[in-house]
């Protein structure tokens, strides 16, 4: 079926011959990726109110995440095969380490710091390798999954993600089951399980109610009626929509926003800086970022689609799915239609961690696609 | 199959950035006005601008009251998350003393408009005003507030004569106009800045301004300027009040002088005083408890507030009321035999000289003997002779049991009893001994020093009854000052019975080497070297009445009970310039101990004017 599907593509889409594809870079993904992230360099000078030292930090960091990409897409895809299972089960022990000694930073436990050495977050890495190692799991089982195996790959899913929760960190929790779930979902899982899990689910959502934490907790409360904290929770979000609202349709022009350049949007060159986009950018503004995003979320399924390896497919359509997920949960957040979690808007918030981990998964997507002996 | 997939999930992943879309079309199209007019009321905000207030001079054009710039310590406590955090972390800067704190606290519990921030220190210094303005990105809601805020450059030396302003409570919010105040902190609260307040206080202007979700001012937008309150200049001389405070020094008392041509108040002093800059920069509870629980009441404006007997500075009054009733003449004379009875009646009424070793009491006593004498038996008996109701409607044109339109707040109106209030008030008829008590400016008689004065430039006006004035001159017409009613003349005495009650009131002070009960009363005191005619009469006002038949010592008496000394006076008595009149509480002799003190104020008033004719 999936040779089909290449067979169907333009000649030129299945095998060209330039130079990047000899470093293993697919021109128009690369291409995508560009765009977005000079659509949100621009954006970016506007949130740091033009401060050269923010937007220089940010091209570095930038820079990093594109040599992540450059190196990952060098590697064949065994190579990712063989160290699934470790990097896996490394981040496992990774999480189960912070939670016992983890550092402290604003109330949940996400760092581990080797004091001098190194500080970091092993959950981050677990965007990558928890897809990475349920698609492993599947590569030589048949497809669609019997039950049990699809019981297992769940239980690979749910470990990672219960302990990124305890930390606790439901943002990126949520991306990492996410992006698990994705390869699942890849893998053939009938529609009518995922009904039947979406039905207990919502069964179960009073008593998740009870699990979790306080702050949380406001924030969804909040979602429903953010003037009933107008200064405490629920400011974060009148202030985004108002500051997307007043935007209208042509935008008040970049640099020329009011609510992010007086310091009424919180956030503005992180989490919520896609209300930049919609104060000084407009709908159209709105519009072309979604654009691009559909586009190489494409590109992203079409790649994926023509890997020759079960792996590859399920490994490369997860990281894009896990795009997506970022995507969407960040811009419903913003605007009001799901709770704050801490999301950033990939390719385009200030910040390194997300941008190297996204970028290391295109680099993925496109090794797979590119090393085609295996 | 995963073609399939991916395809439908696709599809999937569509409509849902689809639904986003949607989401920005609501908040961008469909509800575009709601959320641009919430934007443009997060960034745009009106303020009212304070007007800086009116100056006060002197005649001589001395600044009494001016405004200074200051610079507080303020939190918007609706933008700080911990309050007592963001202050330890302050105090680091800036010092702030735990009594800082606790007030701090106090305005916190009170009513106040929101986002308005909430003093916690005031009188920045200019290096701490530059420390937190080197911090102040660290420091979400908290201002340093610059305003204009009032000062009186001589401290206590005017409190009472100017009177003061202090910071706006929640009771002064009820009732202030809310638009005209919307800027202002301060308001009169005493005197004349009270008595001018409108005047004074200028009118409101307003500043359209962008401002940061910090409240910080990016760009004025566009702006009305406030309009400043008019400059007044006083009566008041600045060095004659300075005169007239070193003159009553440490004594409680009050000493009020006029122009008694214009009316206008050229002194007025109550002491003790208070600082009336305190209210301005703040002081400490221990501070305002000192102030206001003092048993000698530094607050209290004795000049226009303090209500006493007037004593025998009442018997010019008297002795006019009775050439008018027809039931005295000049010549008439009577023995006093140093007490008064009542026909019939066993109760005695003493004169001052009385003592038990010496009866004699001061012999034949005409009404002007009686003056420079201060005879009490005369008065006693002259009290008698005519109805009460006569002596109370003479006494009436004087200003007695009014308070004479003076322009200062809150001048009380003493009391001038008469049968009617006494059945009213007290639910007794009048008695032939209350008649003997007013005889001498006794009994529920109550004067305040300000009337006192105005009786002092009536006699001194041979009968014109002139308004008590703060207010010399403004920039401008003021809305406080409707033409003040000229007060009418005293009606009745003849032009020799005001010259012959100078003369009298002249001898009590200048006759003298007379022997034994034949000198004026205040002579020994101020009359021997005095280079200018002044006409006065001294008073000794009881406090508490002393019981038949018993002796009492002075010293015995607790110092509230001790008797006031009174003096009032003008000069020169010919063309009087000044008229005045002098209390001093439990100081005990009128002659001994207030007439000195009028002595010194006159002199500091007219011998550089003597100096400078010669």
């Amino acid at each position: 079926m999936a040779r089909d599907f290449i067979r169907s593509l333009p000649e030129h889409e299945r095998d060209r011959g330039s130079w990047l594809q000899s470093v293993h870079i697919d021109p128009l993904m690369l291409a995508l990726i560009l765009l977005v992230l000079l659509y949100g360099l621009g954006v970016l000078y506007s949130a740091v109110d033009g401060s050269e030292t923010l937007f220089r930090a940010q091209l570095l960091r930038l820079g990093l995440a594109f040599v992540a990409l450059v190196v990952a897409a060098q590697l064949p895809p065994h190579f990712y095969a063989r160290w699934a299972p470790i990097v896996y089960v490394a981040g496992v022990v990774l999480l189960i380490l912070v939670l016992l000694f983890g550092v402290k930073v604003k109330g949940s436990q996400r760092w581990l710091d080797i004091p001098g050495i190194i500080r970091f977050q092993p959950s981050e890495l677990m965007k990558i390798a928890v897809p990475m190692a349920v698609a492993w799991y599947f590569h030589d089982r048949p497809l669609p999954p019997s039950f049990k195996d699809v019981c297992v790959a769940l239980a690979i899913v749910a470990i990672p993600a219960g302990c990124i929760i305890a930390q606790p960190d439901l943002g990126t929790g949520i991306l990492v089951a996410g992006a698990g779930l994705a390869v699942v979902l890849l893998a053939g899982l009938p529609w009518r399980w995922v009904a039947y899990a979406s039905v207990a689910a919502a069964a179960a959502a009073p008593g998740l109610w009870y699990t979790l934490q306080e702050y949380q907790r406001q924030r969804i409360l909040t979602l429903f009626d953010p003037e009933s904290d107008p200064l405490g929770a629920g400011w974060n979000i009148i202030q985004s929509t108002t500051a997307i609202g007043s935007g209208g349709v042509w935008g008040k022009g970049l640099l020329q926003g009011t609510q992010s350049h007086l310091d009424f949007l919180p956030e503005a060159r992180t989490d919520f800086i896609i209300a930049v986009v919609g104060e000084e950018l407009g709908l159209l503004g709105f519009l072309v970022l979604v654009i691009l995003y559909l586009l190489l979320i494409l590109r992203g399924l079409i790649l994926a689609a023509s890997s020759e390896s079960s792996f590859g497919r399920l490994l490369s359509g997860a990281l894009i799915l896990t795009f997506f997920v970022y995507v969407f949960v960040n811009i419903a957040m913003v605007s009001g239609l799901l709770p704050v979690v801490g999301v950033p808007l990939p390719l385009v918030s200030y910040g390194g961690t997300s941008a190297i981990t996204l970028m290391a998964g295109f680099g993925i997507v496109m090794a797979i696609r590119t090393h085609k002996a295996w | 199959m995963f073609v399939g997939r991916a395809m439908t999930l696709f599809v999937i992943m569509t409509v849902l950035l689809l639904l986003l879309v949607v989401r920005f079309v609501q908040l961008q199209i469909w509800e575009f006005e709601t959320y641009q007019t919430r934007s443009d009321q997060n960034r745009i905000q009106v303020q009212p601008l304070a007007p800086p207030r009116g100056l006060i001079f002197d005649r001589q054009g001395e600044l009494l009251a001016d405004n200074r710039d200051s610079s507080s310590l303020a939190l918007v406590t609706e933008r700080i998350d911990t309050i007592g955090s963001t202050i330890e972390q302050l105090s680091q800067l800036v010092s702030i003393t735990p009594a800082d704190i606790s007030e701090f606290e106090k305005r916190l519990a009170e009513k106040r408009r929101p986002f308005e921030p909430v003093t916690l220190r005031s009188s920045l210094t200019e290096e701490e005003i530059a420390l937190l303005a080197v911090n102040r990105h660290k420091f979400a809601g908290v201002e340093v507030v610059n305003e204009l805020v009032r000062n009186y450059p001589y401290g206590s030396l005017f409190a009472h004569a100017v009177g003061s302003v202090r910071r706006i409570n929640e009771d002064d919010l009820r009732s202030l106009d809310s638009v005209t105040y919307s800027a202002t902190r301060f308001v009169g609260k005493r005197g004349v800045e009270r008595y001018y307040e409108r005047s004074l206080h200028g009118e409101v202007g307003y500043q359209q301004v962008e401002t940061d979700a910090h409240g910080r001012i990016r760009q004025v937008l566009d702006i009305k300027p406030p309009i400043a309150g008019q400059n007044i200049s006083l009566y008041l001389d600045g060095r004659l009040q300075i005169a007239a405070t070193a003159a009553l020094g440490e004594r409680r008392g009050a000493i009020v002088a006029l122009d008694p041509r214009s009316g206008g108040v050229l002194a007025l002093v109550s002491n003790p005083g208070y600082d009336p800059n305190l209210f301005i920069t703040g002081m400490s509870s221990a501070q305002f408890g000192e102030l206001s629980h003092s048993i000698y009441k530094p607050l209290f404006n004795r000049a226009i507030n303090g209500q006493y007997a007037p004593g025998s500075t009442f018997k010019p009054v008297v002795g006019l009321a009775g050439l008018v009733n027809d039931v005295m003449s000049w010549d008439e004379t009577i023995e006093d035999i140093g007490y008064f009875q009542l026909p019939g009646q066993e109760r005695i009424y003493r004169d001052w000289a009385w003592t038990r070793n010496n009866a004699g009491g001061q012999g034949t006593v005409d009404l002007r003997r009686a003056i420079y004498r201060s005879s009490n038996v005369f008065f006693y008996d002259l009290a008698t002779r005519m109805p009460v109701e006569s002596l109370v409607g003479f006494a009436a044109q004087f200003g007695f049991g009014s308070e004479l339109g003076v322009d200062i707040a809150g001048a009380s109106a003493g009391l001038l009893p008469d049968p009617i209030w006494k059945q009213g008030y007290k639910g007794e008829i009048w008695y032939p001994g209350d008649s003997v008590n007013m005889g001498i400016g006794q009994g529920d008689l109550l004067v305040t020093p300000m009337q006192m004065a105005v009786v002092a430039a009536t006699l001194a006006n041979r009968g014109e009854v002139v308004r008590p004035r703060m207010l010399l001159s403004s920039d401008a017409p003021l809305p406080e000052v409707d033409p003040p009613q000229p007060l009418a003349a005293v009606a009745g005495p003849t032009p020799e019975d005001w010259e012959n009650m100078v003369d009298a009131m002249e001898d009590v002070v200048h006759r003298g080497n007379q022997g034994f009960r034949q000198n004026g009363t205040a002579w020994a005191y101020i009359g021997r070297d005095i280079p200018y005619r002044m006409a006065g009469k001294s008073g000794t006002a009881q406090v508490v009445e002393i019981r038949q038949g018993e002796e009492y010592n002075e010293e015995e008496l607790e110092e509230f009970n001790r008797k006031h000394a009174w003096f009032i006076a003008f000069a020169p008595a010919d063309e009087p310039v000044i008229a005045l009149s002098v209390l001093v509480e439990n100081g005990g002799g009128g002659s001994s101990v207030a007439a000195p003190i009028a002595r010194q104020v006159t002199d500091a008033y007219l011998l550089p004017q003597l100096a400078s004719r010669n």
